[in-house]
């Protein structure tokens, strides 16, 4: 796999740092640190930083040093106190205890403004922008510069934000407006507002989970540039191979705490999982896999202009097939378009032989299709209804007698699937919304479980869920296998989908890039498949 | 800025510029779409019958023109930001009727008093409504529904049974809307001159931008730290201040008010707004292309009149064109949307 | 084929102590409906005792007979505001189909025939709602303002500045007449709006149907995700909408025995008071019908109370105004308290949610 090194060849370097001394902004940065080295004190760090939500200890030791000039990647699985960390930088959550110094001086971020007056700036995965306003309107919407009669100054805004763009080396119209800009656009929107805000610390957390490969190189010549001049970049990132390609330093976190800190030279990506995970990788499959059968799911040539194209799969009975790839790849698009929530453009999709109706999951799932959505919150629960109605969601017509839903049944049938999965729960009737993530999910599983599906397709089943939980859902999942139910799981995590699938479907920019079975995958062969760089070299 | 100077501006792809020029040239069509069908009204209507471009016609048209057209500009405000008042028509009965209510009871008044006096009334309603959504985060749909109730209400407790007749108000008030400046109504000339400085406002200064991002995004907008509260309030009070002066001009207008004036006006002005390019979400569209609806609104019901069509059929129509304004508009906004992503994409691999 | 996963059962956590756990044992003490029903019950009390004709069958049937029509109204305002849209067209369908049977009437028609058009119109005005908002996307305010208007234009089409009162007895009886063996205090309006709730209110609460419009109104991509027909439940809730307002209006035309072209104008906010007194939430997903039962009862009573203190009638709008902004801010002081105890709210939920999965995940060993 090719990669950039670290770092950027001293010519250059300067030629950035003199162009990002006069970039409007970076006033400051003349008499910044030469770029790339980080021997100045910190601008931020972060000491023994606790935090709990109730009897929830989301950070239990955080600490972190970030020094201008330098990116510094943040590492842990998910559930490790990452964004949790992030929020107390954002001063969204105010720590529990532990010290907060920017610049040398302690601060307590009560509000995301305070974050914003002390330099800090987020770069959230899914920008928010205002679709009617220009791009240069976006950037400076209640700070647009003023002529002398108070008017905004259109020209000189533009000017501005053109100008910054350009020391970030990408090229975006500062007059378009917002509305149609893709995900990579709108990070470089949001990077660009927080240059023009004088951020001296710049927050990317997962910037790159939906960009395509040509975005993400963009991206990293935005973060060198951003090194150039002087600022401190804290990257979040579940990706090793971006991490060892843009970062200095690294920090591992697990179970809350801060566990790691080195610098990136020297290390190579198994000292970092093994720190992230506190043992080694296991390769072994969760459970030995009773041969495939029948096919059950027949995925043809399906094609969705822009999104996704010519995709061709199989999925057997007691067959668990994982679809691997970027975020961005097109995968949950596929799955949704297989399932019937959104439509397509050609192709088709049969069901034991029988031909599927596009956009109908109605139809779908009468024929036996069941499908774990990947948002837990928005899509796969009725938060604000009861651990029994969302287990019953999906039946409600399989408990009637003469029209009614039968209140019994529908209890009998919760609790029925709560034993069985081990939900937590105080009563059925509360709120799922008083539910752990885990048992959040593990509702989600029992209202299509309970419909009997011949076939699920499950969507980052255990995202955002506890170590625990997760190793029963995997079980879960190879039971069904067992049992005879297809299943198709879209997963982000390589382990995972190493753990769990007897074949692997490696999706990239809306095609499939590549197929493994469990026997000759491998976490960098499916990485690379992934991210487009079959043909290359080994992770340092 | 020495950064201008020293640096060159990167150069446009052509993708990009084509960007900006398609949704340019998007909303061109849209306001201008408006002007086409009020110069076809007017070129078919007047050829069918000839006097629907008199000298006299043209100046009732504007007059009529020109109350709703001040109250398309204040809802235009509200529902830039994603609000809407719905409270409008009530503000106008009520100041109408206190308004000339003075004229009786204090013999000799000022006439700007009395637009004082109704201004006034406006803003106070105003500024209820607007802290109602503001602080008490409740849809501006729900109290604006039900100040219009109340301020109706309590105006038909006021007035009882009575009304105020043209004869007790003095000339020179009645003749405001009467009075020319080279064939074109004073009023309208003033109200032209209010929407345009209106339309400045919120293109040029900071505030009024805000209003834009407020309904763009109000999520974002919260992100960010801009003062919703604040604008939200803002729009309101000069929502309902000018829905208190737009009821002294309609006693000035009408002469004679009771306890029923301007009743209704609230879903004309909505349309006005929709129709001249205002998004019902909020987030763009301009006072212009609103005053340009209410301009249309009025020369459609002069229109029938001089057709001789019975203006029951003003209501249909009107409604009528306001779901074919939404649906247009949404139309328009999804393959804008589907077109301008596509743009992106291809550009970024 | 059931895969069974099961171990022993582990024995679900306790109760949390305080006010939580009174909530869980006996949610009854909580909820609005109760309040309501108690603000009902002092409604009456103080009636009787301002006026001793409160209550006499006599005073209650002519509750019934002004308040009739709204209150068949509020019913299916009720399922759609919960599904998460709005109907403000109700009113000017009601004065559509009024015109519609005094301009057929004047013209001879049979009175059959005339039922039967005014359902088709009734269903179609509905449908037209419908489709604007499940089909083309708008949003179901701007739509039902745009038929609001529409359909009163079309009433005025119909009828101009004409009325038609010449309605044979036994229809317009039907207004005005008490249901027999009744003790007269029971109008037809009345026993029509206890059925239809009965019949809504069994939809709502107890069918597959009803369970389907409280989760897309709470929740409406999980809706979608479950398999839920969302736009087929949506277009059909505004087409019941239609066919009860039409036949609302025909009530209404033979109570005044009149039909004129402004029957009907403004009582959409009365009905939208109704539901939203009886404890339904104007963001979707939240009420009931028995609450509207309560919020008709309630509103019908404060009119009645200022009936008989001789306030002007024209100007019930302000009680009506006032009684909305009542109840919706009374609902959100509600969630302003609640929000400080819990965090269940749906709005702190995407910050604080990822949050709370994530430190459930550090918290295992």
């Amino acid at each position: 796999m090719e990669k950039e090194s670290p770092g950027v060849p001293s010519g250059q370097g300067s030629q950035d740092a003199s162009r990002a001394a006069e970039a409007p902004g970076f006033a400051r940065a003349a008499e910044a640190e030469a770029p790339g080295s980080a021997e100045s004190s910190p601008v931020l760090v972060l000491e023994h930083a606790a935090k709990s939500f109730g009897a929830v200890h989301a950070l239990v030791d955080g600490s972190i040093e970030l020094y201008g000039g330098e990116a510094h990647a943040l590492v842990g699985e998910n559930g490790a106190g990452k964004s949790t960390l992030v929020k107390i930088l954002a001063g969204v959550y105010q720590p529990d205890a532990g010290t907060l110094l920017v610049n040398s001086e302690a601060v307590t971020l009560h509000s995301p403004a305070m974050a914003r007056a002390a330099g800090i700036a987020v770069i959230y995965q899914e920008p928010a922008l205002f679709p009617d306003l220009t791009v240069a309107e976006n950037m400076f919407i209640g700070r647009q510069p003023l002529t002398s009669g108070r008017r905004i100054d259109r020209r000189a805004m533009r000017a501005e934000a053109a100008a910054i763009f350009g020391t970030l080396g990408v090229q975006l119209d500062p007059a378009r407006i917002a509305r149609g800009l893709s995900i990579a656009d709108q990070q470089v929107v949001e990077i660009g507002k927080a240059i023009s805000l004088d951020a001296r610390i710049i927050v990317m957390d997962e910037p790159t989970a939906a960009l395509s490969a040509t975005e993400v190189n963009r991206l990293f010549d935005v973060v060198r540039a951003l090194r150039a001049a002087g600022a401190a970049v804290l990257f979040i990132s579940h990706r090793i191979e971006e991490i060892f390609a843009i970062c200095q330093r690294v920090t591992v976190m697990r179970d809350g705490r801060q566990v790691l800190t080195r610098e990136l030279d020297g290390l190579v990506a198994g000292d970092l999982v093994r720190a992230m995970v506190g043992r080694e990788l296991s390769q072994q499959p969760a459970e030995a896999p009773a041969g495939p059968g029948e096919a059950l799911l027949n995925v043809e040539r399906l094609t969705r202009e822009g999104v996704f194209t010519d995709v061709s799969f199989t999925v057997r009975a007691g067959e668990i097939v994982a679809l691997a790839g970027l975020v961005g790849s097109g995968r949950s698009e596929v799955a949704r378009a297989v399932f019937g929530i959104d439509r397509y453009d050609a192709g088709t999709v049969t069901l034991r032989g029988h031909a599927l109706r596009r956009g109908s999951p109605t139809a779908a799932m009468s024929a036996g299709l069941g499908f774990v959505p990947e948002d837990r919150r928005q899509q796969g629960l009725v938060m604000e209804m009861s651990v029994q109605q969302n287990v019953a969601l999906a039946s409600m017509h399989s408990l009637r007698r003469g029209g009614l839903i039968r209140a019994a049944a529908e209890h009998a049938l919760a609790a029925d699937w709560a034993t069985r999965l081990r939900i937590k729960y105080g009563r059925l009737t509360d709120p799922v919304s008083m539910l752990s993530g885990g048992n959040q999910q593990k509702v989600v599983l029992a209202k299509w479980l309970a419909r009997k599906p011949r076939l699920l397709i499950v969507d980052e089943p255990t995202r955002g869920i506890d170590v625990a939980t997760k190793a029963e859902v995997h079980h879960l999942l190879s039971q069904l296998a067992h049992d005879g139910v297809g299943i198709l799981m879209i997963s982000s995590e390589l382990p995972e989908v190493l753990r769990v699938s007897d074949r692997i479907l490696v999706m990239r920019e809306g095609r499939l890039a590549a197929e493994y079975s469990r026997a000759e995958a491998t976490e960098e062969g499916i990485m690379s498949a992934a991210t487009g760089q079959l043909d290359g070299g080994s992770q340092p | 800025m020495t950064a201008t100077l020293l640096r060159r501006e990167p150069p446009e792809t052509p993708a990009e510029a084509s960007s900006r020029r398609l949704t340019e040239r998007v909303f061109r069509i849209r306001e201008s779409g408006i002007i086409v069908v009020l110069a076809l009204f007017v070129a078919v209507t007047a050829g069918v019958q000839h006097r629907f471009i008199s000298d006299t016609n043209i100046q009732f048209i504007l007059v009529n023109t020109t109350i709703y057209a001040l109250l398309a500009l204040g809802e235009t405000m509200v529902v830039i930001s994603r609000n809407v008042d719905l409270s409008v028509g009530s503000v106008l009965g009520m100041s109408a009727y206190l308004s000339a209510d003075l004229f009786g009871g204090h013999h000799g008044i000022p006439i700007p008093l009395v637009f004082a006096a109704g201004l006034g009334i406006g803003l106070g309603w105003g500024i209820v409504n607007g802290l109602l959504v503001a602080a008490g985060r409740v849809p501006s749909l729900v109290v604006t529904l039900a100040t219009l109730y109340i301020i109706r209400g309590v105006d038909i407790l006021i007035v009882g049974g009575g009304m105020v007749t043209a004869n007790t108000l003095p000339a020179s008030f009645t003749g405001i809307p009467k009075s020319t400046l080279l064939g074109i109504p004073d009023l309208a000339i003033a109200v032209a001159v209010v929407v345009a400085a209106g339309a400045y406002y919120l293109r040029s200064f900071r505030s009024g931008r805000e209003l834009y991002a407020i309904g763009s995004n109000p999520e974002a907008a919260r992100l960010t730290g801009l003062p919703i509260g604040k604008r939200v309030l803002f729009a309101f009070a000069v929502s309902g201040a000018i829905a208190g002066v737009a009821g002294v001009l309609w006693a000035a207008q009408y002469g004679t008010v009771d306890s029923t004036a301007g009743t209704g006006y609230e879903l004309t002005v909505i349309t006005a707004v929709v129709v001249g390019g205002v998004a019902i979400f909020g987030g763009s569209g301009s006072v212009v292309g609103a005053a340009l609806g209410a301009l249309l609104l009025a020369t459609i019901n002069s229109a029938l009149y001089v057709l001789g069509v019975s203006d029951f059929w003003d209501q249909a129509i009107f409604g009528f064109l306001l779901i074919l304004a939404i649906t247009i508009d949404r139309i328009i906004s999804v393959k804008l949307t589907a077109a301008l992503r596509l743009r992106s994409t291809r550009r970024g691999t | 084929m059931a895969p069974d996963v099961g171990v022993a059962p582990l024995p679900p956590h306790q109760g949390r102590p305080g006010l939580a756990s009174i909530r869980a044992r006996a949610p009854w003490a909580f909820r609005w409906e109760t309040g309501l029903a108690l603000v009902v019950i002092v409604i009456g009390i103080a009636g009787t005792t301002a006026s001793p004709s409160f209550l006499t069958s006599n005073n209650l049937f002519n509750l019934g007979l002004s308040n009739g029509e709204i209150a068949i109204m509020a019913l299916p305002m009720t399922l759609i505001i919960i599904s998460g849209e709005i109907d403000l067209s109700v009113s000017s369908t009601l004065g559509m189909s009024s015109c519609l049977l005094g301009f057929l009437w004047s013209r001879h028609w049979s009175m059959i025939a005339i039922f039967v058009v005014i359902a088709i119109v009734g269903i179609a005005a509905g449908a037209l709602n419908g489709l604007l908002v499940t089909r083309v996307g708008l949003p179901s305010l701007a739509v039902t303002i745009g038929t609001l208007t529409l359909y009163a234009g079309i009433a005025e089409i119909l009828l101009g500045p004409n009325t038609v009162s010449n309605f044979p007895a036994a229809y317009t009886n039907l207004g005005v007449n008490a249901v027999p063996y009744t003790g007269g205090a029971i109008t037809y309006s009345t026993a029509i709006f206890a059925v239809l709730a009965l019949i809504f209110g069994v939809v709502l609460h107890a069918t597959p149907v009803g369970r389907s419009i409280f989760a897309m109104g709470a929740s409406p991509e999980a809706a979608l995700f479950a398999g839920i027909r969302v736009k087929r439940v949506k277009t059909v809730l505004f087409i019941v909408s239609g066919l009860v307002c039409s036949f609302a209006g025909v009530l209404y035309t033979f109570r005044l025995s009149t039909a004129v072209q402004n029957n009907g104008v403004g009582l959409e906010l009365d009905v939208v008071a109704i539901v939203l007194v009886g404890g339904v939430s104007i963001f979707g997903g939240q009420g009931s019908v028995p609450g509207v039962v309560l919020g008709v009862l309630a509103f019908a009573g404060i009119q009645n109370a200022l009936l008989l203190t001789n306030f002007n009638q024209e100007a019930s709008g302000v009680v009506a105004g006032g009684l909305l902004l009542l109840s919706v801010f009374g609902r959100n002081a509600a969630s302003y308290a609640r929000r400080l105890r819990e965090w269940s709210p749906a709005r702190r939920r995407r910050a604080e949610g990822a949050a709370v999965d994530g430190a459930a995940a550090g918290s295992q060993p």
